[in-house]
C-alpha cells in the first residue's frame, strides 16, 4: 500500500504539471493507479481452469476473451491488450494460488475469472486486496453476489447467471415437463454444487415434489455405486447432480449399473455441459438433461461469434460460457475506455477504484448473452436458462446440442 | 504383551486408548442403529460387499508394491502411485487404437490381454528405471534421503506423463463383452467387477506362490531378512532389489488396467488417491508383509464401500458418502493405536527388532 501511495503522489505531481498544459489530469485513486507507457500493452489476466479434467470449461471462456480482444482489433485506447493467465484447477486451493500469483503482478489492470465458484470464494478477496477487479464468466453460486458476502468481494462481478435462476429452472423442468414427483440430488461439496442442488431442492418441494435424499461425494471419488445404492433405497424418479466432469462422468456411467436406478431420469447443470463430459460419460450420457444458458436467446451477434470461433479454433464452442467470457472482456474494455486518462506523452492511467466503480456502473450494455446490467453486488447477467437433451450424435461427434429441449 | 503394556502406560497411551474406544463405540452404535432401521435390503448389502471387494482387490495389488519394497529396502516408495498411473495411461492409446479399427469388438479378450501386457510392461519399465536412477545411488544414504527422492520422483513422473499425454483425461472404450451382469442365485455381479476380483485374486496368489516357492523368491526373501548375509551366500543383492521393483511394477500395471476397466477415466494424476489408499492398506496389513498387504487392501475396500451406509448413516450424519476417505484413514488410526504393527505385522516386527 505504501508503494501505492508513493506512486499516487508522484502521479499527482505529474498531474499538476500536465494540468498546466491543459491536458486531462492523471487520476488520483484511493487504490492506486496503473500507468501504462505509450508503447506498453494493457495487461489483462485470466484465472481459469485450463488444465485437468475440467479444462473445457476454462478453455471455452478463454476463447471468448481472445475473440473479444480480436473484435477490438487487439487495441484499447490505442494500447495493445496483453492476455496472460493462471490455471485454477476448479478447486479452492487452485483459485487461491492463481489469485495470489495475479495479485503479485502490479501491471495487471483487471482480471477475468474464475470458472468454478470454489475458486472465486478464496480468490476474489485476494485480488481485491491488491486492487484488482475481476469479472467472472462462469461462477454461478449465489453466495458470490449475495448481500451478505462482505466487503472483501467488492471488486467481484460476474456475467454468468446466478444459480438462484438455474436451480429453479431445473426444478420447474422436472415437475412441469417431465412430470416427476420425487427426486434425489448429489453434490460434491463445492460451493457451486452444494448451493445449486439446495436451490433445486427448495423449488422442487415448493412445486409439490418430494426430495428422497440429498447426498454428497468428494470430487475425487471414483466409485459412486455405494452412494447410488443408497439413493436407490428412496426410489426417486429423477436424479439431479450439478457437479463437475470427473465425478459427473463416474455417476453417469455407474448409475445404470445399480439395481433400482435403471429408469431414473438424469440431469446435470452447466458445469458438466461440455464435450469433455461427453468423453467422460460416453454413450451413457445419451438422453440425459442439462440446464445451461440458452444459446438460442442470445443477442444477434452470437451467430457471427460462433462463425469466428469455428474459423479460429476449428471447432464449435466446447462448453457453455464462451459468450459470457466475451462479454466479461468487453465490459472490462468499456470500463477502461471510460476511466482511462491519457497523458501528453501517451501514458495511459487507469485508477483501480475508478475502474471497479465503472464496471459496477455498467448499465444497458448490449452483450452477446443479452443486456448487461450490474447490480450493487456485481450480478450483471441477463439470465436466460434452457434445458438441453444429449443425443447419440452429440456423444459420438463430441459436439454440443444447440437447440434447447425446453422451454 | 499385557505386561509390557502395563509397564509403559503413559498419559498419551491412555488418551489414545480412550480415543480408540470412543471411535469403536461410535462404530458399533451407528451400525446397530442402521441395522435396526433396516433401510437396506440383504441384496443391497451384498452389492456393497461386491463393490468393496472389487475396489479392495485393486488396492491390494498396488499395496503389494509398497510392502515388497519396504520389506527389502525399508523405505516407502512414494513414486509407486505413478508407476500405477503410467501403465493404464500408456495402454489407453493401444486400447483406443484397437477400438477404432474394430479389433476390440471382434477379439475382446485378445485385445484385453495385449492392453494388460502393454500396461504391465510400461509399469515394470518405469519401476525398474526408478530404482536404477533415483534409488540405487542413494542406497547407503540416511533413511530420509530416499524418502524425499521418492516424492521428487513422483512429481517428476506425474509431470513427465502430463507432458507426454496432456493434462486432460482419456476415457477407456467400453468393452461390450464386459457389460452386463452375472447372476449367481440371488447375487448379481457386474461382469467387469467379476473380472477385476478374479484377475486380482489370481495375480496375488501367483505372486505369493512365486515369492514363497521359487528359488528367486527364496533369494528375495533372504535379501529382505539380511542383505549382507545374503550377499555372502552368493545372492546378487542389486539384482534382487531390481526384481522387487519389477514384481511390484507388474502388479501395479495390472491393477491400473483393472482400475481403468472399472472407472474408465485415466489421467496423469489418477495414481495419487489410489496410491495413498494402497499405502494405507499396506500399513493396515502390516508393512513388509505380503499377505498383510492383500488383506489390508481388501479390508480397506470393504470398509470404504460398506462403512458410510453401515455406521455413518446410523449416526445420523448428513451425506455420509463424502466421508469415505475419512473412514479409511480413521481405520488406519485405529489400527495404529491398537496394533501398531498392522494386522499381520507382529511376527515380522519381532524378527526385525
Amino acid at each position: 500500500m505504501k508503494r501505492g501511495t508513493l506512486l499516487c503522489s508522484t502521479l499527482t505531481l505529474g498531474a499538476a504539471l500536465a494540468a498546466s498544459t491543459a491536458l486531462a489530469a492523471a487520476p488520483k485513486d484511493p487504490l492506486g493507479v496503473v500507468s501504462i507507457k505509450g508503447n506498453q500493452p494493457i495487461h489483462v489476466a485470466y484465472w481459469m481452469v485450463v488444465a485437468g479434467p475440467d479444462a473445457s470449461l476454462g478453455i471455452d471462456t478463454r476463447r471468448g476473451v481472445e475473440l473479444a480482444i480480436e473484435a477490438k482489433g487487439g487495441k484499447v485506447l490505442g494500447h495493445a491488450v496483453k492476455l496472460t493467465g493462471q490455471d485454477t484447477g476448479c478447486n479452492a486451493e487452485g483459485g487461491q494460488a492463481a489469485a495470489t500469483k495475479l495479485a503479485s503482478d502490479p501491471t495487471i489492470v483487471a482480471a477475468i475469472g474464475s470458472n468454478c465458484s470454489s475458486e472465486a470464494k478464496p480468490g476474489a478477496p485476494i485480488l481485491w486486496k491488491a486492487g484488482i477487479a475481476t469479472v467472472s464468466p462462469s461462477n454461478t453460486a449465489p453466495y458470490l453476489t449475495d448481500a451478505k458476502r462482505g466487503p472483501e468481494y467488492n471488486g467481484y462481478l460476474r456475467t454468468a447467471h446466478n444459480d438462484k435462476v438455474q436451480g429453479a429452472v431445473a426444478a420447474q423442468f422436472a415437475i412441469k415437463k417431465l412430470g416427476v414427483k420425487s427426486a434425489a440430488t448429489i453434490h460434491d461439496g463445492s460451493v457451486y454444487a452444494e448451493q445449486l442442488q439446495a436451490v433445486f431442492a427448495e423449488e422442487f418441494k415448493k412445486l409439490g415434489g418430494k426430495i428422497t435424499s440429498q447426498e454428497a461425494v468428494a470430487p475425487t471419488d471414483t466409485d459412486m455405486r455405494p452412494v447410488l445404492t443408497k439413493i436407490a433405497t428412496g426410489k426417486p424418479e429423477f436424479l439431479y447432480y450439478p457437479i463437475f466432469v470427473a465425478a459427473g462422468g463416474h455417476v453417469t456411467r455407474q448409475v445404470k449399473e445399480v439395481a433400482g436406478m435403471e429408469k431414473v431420469a438424469l440431469m446435470g447443470a452447466d458445469g458438466i455441459f461440455s464435450t469433455d463430459f461427453y468423453k467422460a460419460a460416453g454413450t451413457t450420457a445419451v438422453g440425459m438433461y442439462h440446464s445451461s444458458p440458452d444459446f438460442s436467446a442470445f443477442g444477434g451477434g452470437y451467430k457471427d461469434f460462433v462463425a469466428k470461433h469455428e474459423k479460429k479454433y476449428g471447432e464449435k464452442p466446447i462448453s457453455a460460457f464462451h459468450a459470457h467470457g466475451y462479454d466479461a472482456a468487453m465490459m472490462i474494455f468499456a470500463a477502461i475506455e471510460k476511466v482511462g486518462v491519457k497523458d501528453k506523452d501517451g501514458t495511459l492511467h487507469v485508477g483501480r477504484q475508478a475502474l471497479r466503480d465503472a464496471l459496477y456502473a455498467t448499465k444497458g450494455m448490449a452483450g452477446l448473452t443479452g443486456t448487461l446490467n450490474c447490480n450493487e453486488f456485481g450480478d450483471c447477467a441477463d439470465p436466460k436458462i434452457a434445458v438441453y437433451q444429449t443425443t447419440e450424435e452429440n456423444v459420438k461427434k463430441l459436439n454440443m446440442p444447440t437447440k434447447p429441449f425446453w422451454p | 504383551m499385557l505386561r509390557r503394556f502395563t509397564e509403559h502406560k503413559t498419559a498419551t497411551d491412555l488418551i489414545m486408548w480412550g480415543l480408540g474406544a470412543v471411535l469403536l463405540g461410535l462404530i458399533v452404535w451407528g451400525s446397530a442403529a442402521t441395522l435396526i432401521k433396516g433401510v437396506y435390503s440383504g441384496r443391497q448389502w451384498l452389492d456393497f460387499v461386491i463393490f468393496g471387494l472389487a475396489q479392495g482387490s485393486i488396492y491390494a495389488l498396488i499395496a503389494m508394491g509398497y510392502t515388497m519394497v519396504y520389506g527389502v529396502l525399508r523405505m516407502i516408495n512414494f513414486a509407486h502411485s505413478e508407476v500405477f498411473m503410467s501403465g493404464p495411461f500408456t495402454a489407453y492409446y493401444v486400447a483406443a487404437a484397437f477400438y477404432q479399427n474394430g479389433f476390440l469388438e471382434s477379439h475382446p479378450f485378445l485385445s484385453l490381454i495385449v492392453v494388460f501386457l502393454v500396461s504391465m510392461l510400461t509399469a515394470v519399465l518405469i519401476a525398474f528405471l526408478l530404482e536404477r536412477i533415483a534409488y540405487r545411488p542413494l542406497r547407503n544414504a540416511p533413511r530420509l534421503v530416499p524418502l524425499i527422492t521418492a516424492i521428487g520422483a513422483s512429481f517428476f513422473l506425474q509431470y513427465m506423463f502430463r507432458g507426454f499425454f496432456g493434462s486432460g483425461f482419456q476415457a477407456y472404450p467400453v468393452i461390450e463383452a464386459l457389460e452386463g451382469h452375472f447372476h449367481f442365485g440371488p447375487v448379481r455381479v457386474l461382469k467387469f467387477q467379476a473380472l477385476v476380483i478374479v484377475a486380482a485374486a489370481v495375480l496375488m496368489v501367483a505372486l505369493y506362490q512365486f515369492v514363497q516357492r521359487s528359488r528367486l523368491g527364496k533369494a528375495l526373501r533372504s535379501v529382505s531378512e539380511d542383505k549382507e548375509a545374503s550377499a555372502l551366500m552368493g545372492i546378487d543383492v542389486d539384482r534382487m532389489i531390481s526384481m522387487t521393483f519389477i514384481i511390484g511394477g507388474a502388479a501395479a500395471g495390472a491393477a491400473g488396467v483393472l482400475y481403468a476397466l472399472m472407472f474408465k477415466q485415466v489421467h496423469f494424476f489418477m495414481g495419487f488417491i489410489p496410491g495413498l489408499k494402497a499405502f494405507t492398506a499396506a500399513v493396515l496389513g502390516g508393512i513388509g508383509n505380503i499377505p498383510g498387504a492383500m488383506l489390508g487392501g481388501i479390508f480397506l475396500g470393504l470398509v470404504e464401500s460398506v462403512g458410510p451406509s453401515l455406521f455413518l448413516d446410523g449416526l445420523g450424519i448428513v451425506a455420509p458418502f463424502q466421508l469415505k476417505d475419512a473412514i479409511a484413514f480413521t481405520m488406519l488410526v485405529l489400527v495404529l493405536i491398537f496394533r501398531p504393527t498392522g494386522i499381520l505385522g507382529e511376527r515380522l516386527a519381532v524378527k526385525k527388532a
